[in-house]
C-alpha cells in the first residue's frame, strides 16, 4: 500500500488541493480509505491528519470500513420511490443476501440506498462501483446479482445495463445549434474581448444553476479585481433531485460547454479552468477527458490558443457525493481538497475564491448558451423569452408523464403546455426547482418558467393524482437532513428536527399543536440558516402546507398532545430486563 | 468625519474592515454569540449574532460594517428565534446543566437565561457521545460539544499547534483531534494551551480544578453575559 500511495501522491504532484482525486483512487483500490493511508498522505501532502479525515466522513462515496467488492448505491429520490423503489431494492437485498446499507459477509458486494443520482428520466436508477446503471427491473437486478456472484468484472457485464440515454425530446434555440470547434473562440477575439462582453449582456443572459445572477456582471466583477491569477469554473454538481440536463449538456454539447468556458476565461482574464462533475457521473468521465484531449490537439486548449495569443487549459475535477458542492463556495472548497462548507459572504467568489484568487462559478448550460451568444450576438438571444428572463431553458422533466426527458422551451412557457407536451394526465402538482423550489397545485398550471415567476435551475418532477402530498414532503425532508453540510446550526440541527416532525405527521403521530410547531420550526431553518441549501430546505413543507393545509390537518389525531415516540415501544427493553409481558407491562399510547 | 452605522436606533461609529459585531462591543453593545470570540478569525456558524441589517438577516461576527447600515438587534422575533437556536444546540448534545462541572461559567447556559430560555422546547436527539478522558490534565465530554471551533481556533491561532477539528457531514460532526490514536493524550495538546481554556461550555474541562470555585461564586451566578462578554470582550480586541 505504501508504494500505492506514494505513486498516487507523486502522479498528483503532492498538492492537497487534489485530495478528492487521490481518495477516490483509495477508495476504489482498498474499498475504504484505510488509516495508514491516512497517515501517510498527511505527511506527503504536508495536510494536517484531520483535514483528510474530515474529507472522508464529509463524502458520501468514502469510507471509513471497507465497503464490498461490488459497492451497489440505489438511488433513493421520490422519482425512485414513484417506480417501487422500496420493493425493488428489498428484492435485490434478498437476492444478493445483504442487509441495506451492510456489506455480505463474503466481502463480495455491498448495497446502499444513495441521493439522486441525475438518472429521474430513466430510473430506477443506480451505481455499481460509481458507474451509473439505469432502469432498474427485477430481471435486470438478477442479471447484477448474477454477474455479482459471478465476480464478473465490471467490464464484462452486459453494457445495456450502463445504457444512459439522452432522450432530448424537444431542443430549442441551443440545443438545435450545431457549431464547429473554435467557432466561438474566434468570433469572440474577431469581435473583441470587451465587445463580446457587452454581447453577453445585451443577451441578458442569467445563471441557469438556479440564483439567476446576470453572467455578464459576474464575468465583469471578476475581470476587474485585481489579481494575477483568475479561474473560471463549470459548476457540474447537479445535485438538485429531477435535474438531469447537465449531464445531457455533457454527453452531447461538451465541446460548446468547453467553447464557453474558454470564450469566458479570455474575457476575464483566466487561464486555468475547472468542471466540477459530481461523483454519480463516473460515467462520463472518460469521454469528456478525451474531448479535451482531443481539444489541445487541435490546438483548442493549451499555449496560444488559435493564435490568439491566450492561453488556458480546463481539469476535470470529480465529486465524491455531497449535494451541497453544487453551492459555488462549497464547491470551491471540495477544489481545494476539503470537505464543501460554504464559506462566510462577503467576500464572494468572484473578489476571492479558488485559492483565494477571483473565480467565476457558472452553470453547464450557462457556458452553451455563452458559447452561442459569443457566435451570434446578444440580440439573437434575446429576442426569446421573457422581459426578465431572456433566451431559453433547458428543463429536465420526469415523474408521471409519457415522455420523460430534456425539453428546451423559451423562457414564458407556461407549466400547462409543458405538461401537455410531455403527455401528462391527471396531474395532481408539478415541483418545480427541485426540493429547494416550489410544488404547485393544478390550479396554478398558467404559471410561467421564468425568474419573474416559477424560477428553476432545471427541475420539473409531475405527480398525478395518485399520489401522496406527504410522501413529497418525507422525501424530500430526509434528503435535506442528509445532505446539510452541518456548518451552522439552524440547518444542522433543524433539518433534522424537521425531518422527525415530518415523520411524527406522516406516521400519525402528530396532535393538534404540531403543524404550529412545524411551521415555526421551517421559518427557523429558512430565516436563520447560513447558505441556500438551509435557506431552502423548508420549502417543500412550506410550499405544500400552503396550498393542502387540510392534507395535513387530517394526519392528526384528535388529542391535545401525543408524544412523538411509541411509548409502549420504549419499554421493550425493560420488560425484557424484568422478563415480563403482561398486561400490566404494556402502556396505551395516549389515556382513554 | 467618523462613518457610522445604526444599531437599535443608537448611532455608533465604526471603522473600516470592522465586522459589525466588533463595532457594537466597541460601543458597549451586546450582540449574542457562542462561536465568536474576538481573539480569533470569526466563523459564523451558531448564527445567534443574526441581526437584520436593512431588514436582512446577517451573521454580526462575519458581516462588514458599512456606512447606511440600519441594524436590529433586539427585538421580540430576534430574541424568540436566538432562544429557538439555542434550545437546538441544547437538544443535539446531552447537557445536564445540574451536574455538569462548568454550569454558572458556561457561555451556552448564560446565553440561554439570557435569552430568557426555561425548557429545550424541541424533541432530544440523544445521541451517544463519547468522553475522551485519556490525557493527564484535559478531559473532552462531547456530549457538550457545540461544534463552534473556537478550541480549534485557539490551537491553530495562539498556539500555533493544530490538536483540534471538526470532522464529518450534519448532525455526525464532531470534534475529533489530531493524533494518530485520535485519543488527546497523544495529541501535543498542553495544559497551558490556550485552546485547553476556551472551550464556551463543558466539553473541555481541566483535571482536578472541578468545584474549586463552589456553585454560587461561578461567573453567571450574579452577573449576566452580556455584562460579563462586553467587560471582557469590549476593550480586547481593541489593538
Ligand atoms: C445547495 C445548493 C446547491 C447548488 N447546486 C448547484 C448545482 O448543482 N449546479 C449549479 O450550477 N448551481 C448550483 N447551485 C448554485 C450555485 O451556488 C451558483 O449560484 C451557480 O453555480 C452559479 O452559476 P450560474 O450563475 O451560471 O447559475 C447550488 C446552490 C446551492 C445553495
Ligand atoms: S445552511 Fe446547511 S448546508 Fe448551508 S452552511 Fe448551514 S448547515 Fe451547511
Ligand atoms: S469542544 Fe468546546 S470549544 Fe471545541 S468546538 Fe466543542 S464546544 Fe467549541
Ligand atoms: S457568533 Fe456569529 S455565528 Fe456564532
Ligand atoms: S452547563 Fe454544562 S455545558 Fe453548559
Amino acid at each position: 500500500m505504501q508504494n500505492f500511495i506514494r505513486n498516487l501522491a507523486q502522479e498528483n504532484d503532492f498538492q492537497a488541493t487534489r485530495l478528492l482525486k487521490i481518495l477516490r483512487a483509495v477508495q476504489a483500490k482498498y474499498l475504504h480509505i484505510p488509516k495508514q493511508a491516512i497517515e501517510q498522505l498527511a505527511l506527503m501532502l504536508n495536510v494536517p491528519r484531520t483535514q483528510i479525515q474530515n474529507v472522508v466522513a464529509f463524502y458520501s462515496f468514502f469510507h471509513f470500513e471497507p465497503r464490498g467488492k461490488y459497492d451497489i448505491l440505489i438511488s433513493s429520490s421520490i422519482t425512485d420511490l414513484m417506480v417501487g423503489q422500496e420493493e425493488l431494492i428489498n428484492y435485490f437485498a434478498e437476492k444478493l443476501g445483504v442487509k441495506i446499507g451492510e456489506v455480505r459477509a463474503d466481502g463480495v458486494v455491498s448495497l446502499a440506498n444513495t441521493s439522486c443520482s441525475g438518472m429521474c428520466d430513466q430510473s430506477l436508477a443506480g451505481l455499481v462501483n460509481g458507474y451509473a446503471i439505469t432502469k432498474l427491473t427485477k430481471p435486470r437486478i438478477d442479471e447484477i446479482v448474477e454477474n455479482v456472484n459471478k465476480q464478473l468484472p465490471l467490464e464484462n457485464w452486459s453494457q445495456n445495463l450502463f445504457d444512459v440515454q439522452d432522450n432530448i425530446l424537444k431542443p430549442d434555440l441551443l440545443l438545435n445549434q450545431k457549431t464547429t470547434q473554435g467557432e466561438a473562440i474566434n468570433t469572440t477575439f474577431a469581435r473583441g474581448l470587451m465587445q463580446t462582453l457587452d454581447e453577453v449582456e445585451k443577451s441578458g443572459l442569467r445563471g441557469r444553476g438556479g440564483a439567476g445572477y446576470t453572467t455578464a456582471w459576474k464575468w465583469k466583477f471578476c475581470h476587474e479585481e485585481q489579481a494575477d491569477q483568475r479561474y473560471i469554473v463549470c459548476n457540474a454538481d447537479e445535485g438538485e433531485p429531477g435535474t438531469f440536463k447537465d449531464r445531457v449538456i455533457l454527453n452531447s454539447y461538451a465541446d460548446s460547454v468547453f467553447e464557453g468556458m474558454t470564450v469566458a476565461a479570455a474575457i476575464i482574464g483566466a487561464t486555468q479552468g475547472f468542471i466540477y462533475l459530481r461523483g454519480e457521473y463516473l460515467h462520463l468521465h472518460e469521454k469528456l477527458e478525451a474531448i479535451l484531449q482531443a481539444r489541445r490537439d487541435a490546438n483548442l486548449l493549451g499555449k496560444n490558443i488559435l493564435q490568439h495569443g491566450f492561453d488556458f487549459d480546463i481539469e476535470i475535477c470529480l465529486g465524491a457525493g455531497a449535494y451541497i458542492c453544487g453551492e459555488e463556495s462549497a464547491l470551491i472548497e471540495s477544489l481545494e481538497g476539503k470537505a464543501g462548507i460554504p464559506r462566510n459572504r462577503p467576500p464572494y467568489p468572484v473578489v476571492s475564491g479558488y485559492l483565494n484568487k477571483p473565480t467565476s462559478v457558472n452553470n453547464v448550460e450557462t457556458f452553451l448558451a455563452a458559447a452561442n451568444i459569443a457566435i451570434h450576438g446578444g440580440e439573437w438571444f434575446a429576442n426569446f423569452g421573457t422581459a426578465k428572463s431572456k433566451g431559453t431553458k433547458i428543463l429536465s422533466i420526469s415523474g408521471d408523464c409519457a415522455k420523460p426527458g430534456i425539453y428546451e422551451y423559451p423562457f414564458g412557457v407556461t407549466a400547462q403546455t409543458i405538461l401537455n407536451d410531455c403527455g401528462a394526465s391527471d396531474v395532481l402538482g408539478v415541483q418545480v426547482g427541485g426540493p429547494s423550489g416550489t410544488f404547485i397545485s393544478n390550479d396554478e398550471f398558467e404559471r410561467k418558467i421564468a425568474f419573474e415567476d416559477l424560477a428553476t435551475g432545471g427541475s420539473f418532477i409531475i405527480f398525478n393524482n395518485s399520489r401522496n402530498i406527504l410522501d413529497i414532503v418525507h422525501n424530500f425532508s430526509h434528503f435535506f437532513a442528509h445532505e446539510s453540510c452541518g456548518f451552522c446550526t439552524p440547518c444542522r440541527v433543524g433539518t433534522s428536527l424537521l425531518k422527525k416532525q415530518v415523520d411524527k405527521i406522516v406516521e400519525g403521530h402528530g396532535s393538534a399543536g404540531d403543524i404550529v410547531a412545524l411551521e415555526e420550526l421551517c421559518q427557523i431553518i429558512k430565516n436563520y440558516s447560513h447558505c441556500g441549501l438551509g435557506q431552502t430546505a423548508a420549502n417543500p413543507v412550506l410550499t405544500t402546507l400552503e396550498r393542502y393545509p387540510e392534507i395535513y390537518q387530517k394526519m392528526l389525531k384528535k388529542i391535545s398532545y401525543e408524544p412523538g415516540f411509541d411509548l409502549d415501544k420504549s419499554l421493550e427493553i425493560a420488560r425484557r430486563m424484568a422478563n415480563r409481558d403482561d398486561a400490566h407491562a404494556h402502556l396505551a399510547q395516549v389515556e382513554d | 468625519m467618523n462613518k457610522t452605522i445604526v444599531i437599535d436606533g443608537k448611532v455608533i461609529p465604526f471603522q473600516d474592515g470592522q465586522t459589525i459585531m466588533e463595532a457594537a462591543a466597541e460601543a458597549g453593545i451586546y450582540i449574542a454569540h457562542l462561536c465568536h470570540n474576538p481573539q480569533f478569525t470569526p466563523h459564523g456558524s451558531c448564527k445567534l449574532c443574526t441581526v437584520k441589517v436593512n431588514g436582512r438577516n446577517c451573521s454580526a461576527c462575519t458581516f462588514p460594517a458599512s456606512e447606511g447600515q440600519n441594524i436590529t438587534n433586539i427585538s421580540k422575533e430576534l430574541n424568540d428565534d436566538r432562544e429557538k437556536i439555542t434550545q437546538m444546540l441544547f437538544v443535539e448534545g446531552n447537557h445536564f446543566c445540574p451536574s455538569c462541572e462548568k454550569t454558572g461559567n458556561c457561555n451556552l447556559q448564560a446565553v440561554a437565561y439570557h435569552l430568557g430560555m426555561t425548557d429545550n422546547h424541541f424533541p432530544h436527539f440523544f445521541e451517544n457521545r463519547e468522553v475522551d478522558a485519556s490525557h493527564p490534565d484535559v478531559m473532552i465530554d462531547h456530549n457538550r460539544c457545540i461544534f463552534c471551533t473556537l478550541c480549534v481556533r485557539a490551537s491553530q491561532e495562539v498556539d500555533s499547534k493544530n490538536v483540534f477539528a471538526i470532522s464529518g457531514r450534519g448532525l455526525e460532526k464532531r470534534l475529533v483531534v489530531n493524533s494518530e490514536s485520535g485519543l488527546l493524550k497523544d495529541s501535543d495538546l498542553d495544559v497551558n494551551d490556550c485552546a485547553a481554556h476556551i472551550c464556551p461550555t463543558g466539553a473541555i474541562l481541566i483535571k482536578r480544578t472541578g468545584y474549586k470555585v463552589p456553585i454560587g461564586q461561578r461567573i453567571f451566578d450574579h452577573a449576566h453575559i452580556d455584562t460579563v462578554t462586553l467587560a471582557n470582550e469590549g476593550a480586547s480586541h481593541d489593538e
